[in-house]
């Protein structure tokens, strides 16, 4: 258990480092390089330009620039903001718990109402629940996560005046019940494509799940319908669907950047956005790795989880 | 009670089956699983239900028990259990006499528990689903029965997981969650099939000693005469849904009556301890000379925390000649399918040698040992898993021969010969293999190895997926090739006794070592390890030397 861990530690550092090497070199194989914006300013000289780069230290060779950015990002400086000089991981931190908040919340909600809908799309197969529940997967799955915010204000913020059309509070207002408030829209609407990606997920593990051995001992038992499915199903169906939840990771996040600019979320999504328009290089790579980070950490969780569920991996 | 007078069935009678039929949905080959069928079983007796696959054996179990799956419709008859009809109950009086009336086990005990819970709660379940006792006498109950069945350090067990366990200690699981609340009658479906011998002999052993303990009543479904004579006070034969014939075992094994009974008793490999005759005019020179070899499994991870190893073949040596066959035999775990598969060269060796024809192939690269590949080949266990289902017949025979270069022609006319040969017409070379039989798909997968006329052909228990009838047959077919085209045989099993039929010499493997060698006449009547005389002293309703099954309570 402990070599698994550290082993896939390793793993996880390897890949650290390939992700910062090719975000390092995308970022600055971009035309005009970190200084682009400057080329448009009027009261910028090219000798302004010239002396900057060298201030910055961006005329030296690319690796050696990388090489100085990853020393400092492993002793924790990740550099200060084009825009305002601020530093990298104060301006992640301002943004971080919007986005955390988002992607917990919708994570929840598609979890529990994507294993809900799975589970019992397995045992009423081929149901009149199970085939909507089908074609609404698909559609969730087909449609882009914006056109669903953009239909939700529509309709719930212009139309109904039920919720609010953006932000995270009203000015002056920290109440939780008004974040809660904010959060429903932008979080239903992120977790729509990942409820129908449970909800299959959950439905094939669900039916492996049944059609195994010791669901039959079970009834053979003589346990009643609703303890087979509790105790001996779902536990059974849930364990593939921990790593799910660690894969899905990714797509969450990508899924908050999205998110986040249809509904003005003040989060990591739109940071990225609005750092990318102003080369904002420092934070956009800040991002970039920290999100990686993220990733990888929640996959390593994920395995963690299972090892601690599964008795067969604990105890080996 | 009321109920007892009114009992169609008498007192002696624990379940009685009258008439069932069980149909089958539209479209399968039968229309019924099971017709008609009726039968008694008796208080505080073995009930053996034997046939071949598709004879409707487990049907008329989970019948029984109420676990007919939802598209199987139970058509007519009636099932007394009790003097109770359970046919038409309920599904809720159905679930309250499942666990606590009737119990059951089943066939593969390493899927049959739930991975996730451990040992003793899967046994205190069946209490408390019927209402039983406290946590803290479910407990006492479950370790009791723990003990009972012969389970090593039951406290410790009534904590352990599943995957813990071996195979025959967790059928010994299944079994005391079955005996749990005492019922009257236990249904055991192949409970010893998926076990090594060994293994198989003490689960046997330990049902009926509960049995003949408690009184209880045990109906026993199994493919195998030698389990039921070993166990059985009477024996159903059935056949295609059909009950051919009934009646106490030593009737049915000594005199049976139907002809579907004859052959299958007749087809039952039995002990030979006989030798084959030796081939005249065979060349001394061997074929195959393996001297010293040798497979390790490394497992865990190289680099952090403790490596495993297992020794899975160890300093493992023999000789072969041509035209003989060489019997692997061991339980599994044994290192007999890894030695197939080094000699094949489908695994790296880590040390010795393999002299094939005078050359060690073991050290060969893949690339040398290329054109040497045809020389040997493989048949394969599983005659449904082996064969590409996207391809025709005609297509995995001649894919190999045509790599090696032959003209297509040729080799179409070959594998039409062949075909013919090993006993299917012509026109299979453009089916598919799933529009074939079991036995048929072996009979294809031989004559594909036979395709590149090998000299050493390693039969990795080719015959143990099939019936026994199928099963006499296909050795029928390995020993007339082997007598045409005097092929070299390395045919490995876990079954002594198909071992004895049509082999040369027997190496008896445990724990990747060669514990004995020699003729099948010393293997099984003069065997020299102790190992070797377990093994053979296991096999079920044998007593070696005999022609016959013989009546364990005879």
């Amino acid at each position: 258990m402990r070599g698994f861990l550290l082993n896939r530690l390793l793993q996880s550092l390897v890949l650290l480092v390939i992700v910062s090497i090719i975000g390092f070199g995308i970022l600055n194989l971009l035309p005009g390089g970190p200084l682009a914006q400057f080329g448009l300013d009027p009261g910028m000289t090219q000798q302004d330009i010239e002396r900057l780069k060298g201030l910055l230290g961006l005329d030296r060779p690319i690796w050696i620039q990388y090489l100085d950015w990853a020393w400092r990002l492993v002793r924790g400086d990740w550099g200060h903001s084009f825009r305002d000089g601020a530093p990298v991981l104060d301006v992640i931190g301002s943004h971080l718990f919007a986005t955390l908040l988002l992607m917990g919340s919708s994570t929840v909600i598609a979890i529990s109402i994507g294993a809900w809908i799975g589970i019992r799309g397995a045992t009423r197969r081929y149901s009149l629940f199970d085939y909507l529940a089908t074609v609404g997967a698909m559609v969730a799955l087909s449609v882009p996560t914006f056109w669903f915010g953009l239909v939700g204000i529509y309709v719930f913020s212009l139309k109904l005046g039920w919720l609010p059309a953006g932000n995270m509070s009203e000015i002056g207002d920290a109440s939780i019940l008004g974040y809660l408030h904010h959060l429903i829209l932008p979080s239903i609407v992120l977790s729509l494509v990942h409820v129908a990606i449970w909800s299959r997920y959950m439905r094939t593990a669900t039916l492996d799940a049944i059609s195994q051995d010791f669901v039959k001992t079970a009834r053979a038992k003589g346990l009643s319908e609703r303890r087979i499915l509790m105790k001996h199903v779902v536990g059974n169906a849930l364990l593939p669907m921990i790593t799910l939840a660690g894969m899905q990771l990714p797509s969450v996040l990508t899924g908050a950047l999205v998110t986040e600019t249809v509904f003005t979320w003040p989060g990591m999504g739109r940071l990225f956005l609005d750092s990318l328009g102003y080369s904002d290089y420092p934070v956009v790579m800040g991002l970039l790795m920290f999100s990686a980070i993220l990733v990888l950490l929640g996959n390593l969780i994920a395995d963690i989880v299972v090892a601690i569920v599964d008795p067969r991996i604990r105890l080996a | 009670m009321i109920a007892s007078i009114q009992a169609v069935a008498p007192h002696d009678v624990a379940l009685s089956v009258r008439d069932l039929t069980v149909n089958l949905p539209q479209g399968m080959e039968r229309t019924h699983a099971v017709k008609d069928i009726s039968f008694d079983l008796k208080r505080g007796q073995i009930l053996c239900i034997i046939g071949e696959s598709g004879s409707g054996k487990s049907v008329t179990a989970n019948a029984i028990m109420g676990l007919l799956p939802k598209v199987i419709r139970l058509s007519s008859g009636v099932i007394q259990l009790e003097g109770m009809n359970i046919v038409g109950m309920s599904p809720d009086k159905l679930r309250n006499l499942r666990g606590r009336v009737v119990s059951m086990i089943f066939q593969d005990p390493l899927s049959a528990l739930n991975p996730l819970m451990t040992v003793g709660a899967q046994i205190d379940e069946v209490m408390a689903a019927h209402g039983f006792g406290t946590p803290q006498t479910c407990r006492n109950r479950a370790i009791e029965l723990l003990t009972e069945v012969g389970l090593p350090d039951p406290e410790l067990m009534y904590y352990q997981y599943p995957f813990r366990l071996s195979g025959g200690q967790r059928q010994r699981v299944m079994i005391a969650m079955a005996l749990a609340l005492e019922p009257t009658v236990l249904i055991a479906d192949e409970p010893t099939t998926a076990l090594d011998v060994t293994t198989q002999a003490q689960i046997l052993q330990l049902i009926r000693d509960i049995q003949r303990r408690k009184g209880m009543s045990v109906m026993f479904i199994t493919h195998d005469f030698g389990v039921v004579a070993e166990i059985a006070d009477s024996v159903v034969v059935m056949e295609k849904g059909h009950v051919v014939e009934q009646g106490s075992a030593e009737q049915v094994l000594k005199s049976p009556k139907h002809p579907y009974t004859q052959r299958l008793i007749a087809a039952v490999p039995h002990l030979t301890g006989e030798d084959r005759p030796r081939p005249e005019a065979a060349s001394n020179e061997p074929i195959l000379k393996v001297e010293g070899l040798v497979k390790t499994y490394r497992g865990g991870s190289a680099l952090f925390g403790a490596q495993r190893t297992v020794t899975a073949v160890n300093e493992v040596s023999f000789e072969l000649a041509p035209g003989r066959t060489l019997g692997v035999v061991g339980e599994s775990g044994s290192g007999k399918s890894s030695l197939g598969r080094l000699l094949i060269k489908l695994l790296d060796s880590d040390g010795g040698g393999i002299l094939f024809e005078g050359c060690d192939i073991a050290k060969l690269s893949e690339a040398k040992f290329r054109p040497l590949r045809p020389r040997i080949q493989m048949i394969f266990q599983d005659p449904f898993a082996s064969l590409n289902p996207r391809s025709t017949v005609g297509h995995i025979m001649t894919v190999g021969p045509l790599a090696h270069g032959m003209p297509y022609v040729q080799a179409r006319d070959e594998a039409r010969a062949l075909l013919a040969h090993v006993g299917l017409d012509a026109g299979a070379f453009g089916r598919y293999p799933h529009e074939f039989s079991g036995g048929q798909r072996q009979r294809i997968g031989i004559a594909r190895a036979l395709m590149f006329k090998p000299k050493l052909l390693i039969a990795d228990e080719a015959v143990s997926a099939l019936d026994v009838s199928i099963q006499a047959q296909i050795l029928q077919l390995l020993d007339q090739i082997q007598r045409e085209t005097g092929v070299s045989m390395v045919f490995i099993t876990h079954d002594l006794r198909v071992a004895s039929q049509i082999c040369d010499e027997i190496a008896v493997m445990q724990t990747g070592r060669i514990v004995e060698r020699g003729p099948p006449s010393q293997i099984f009547l003069n065997p020299q390890a102790a190992y070797t005389r377990q093994l053979v002293a296991a096999i079920p309703g044998e007593r070696p030397g005999n022609a016959g099954p013989v009546a364990a309570n005879a």
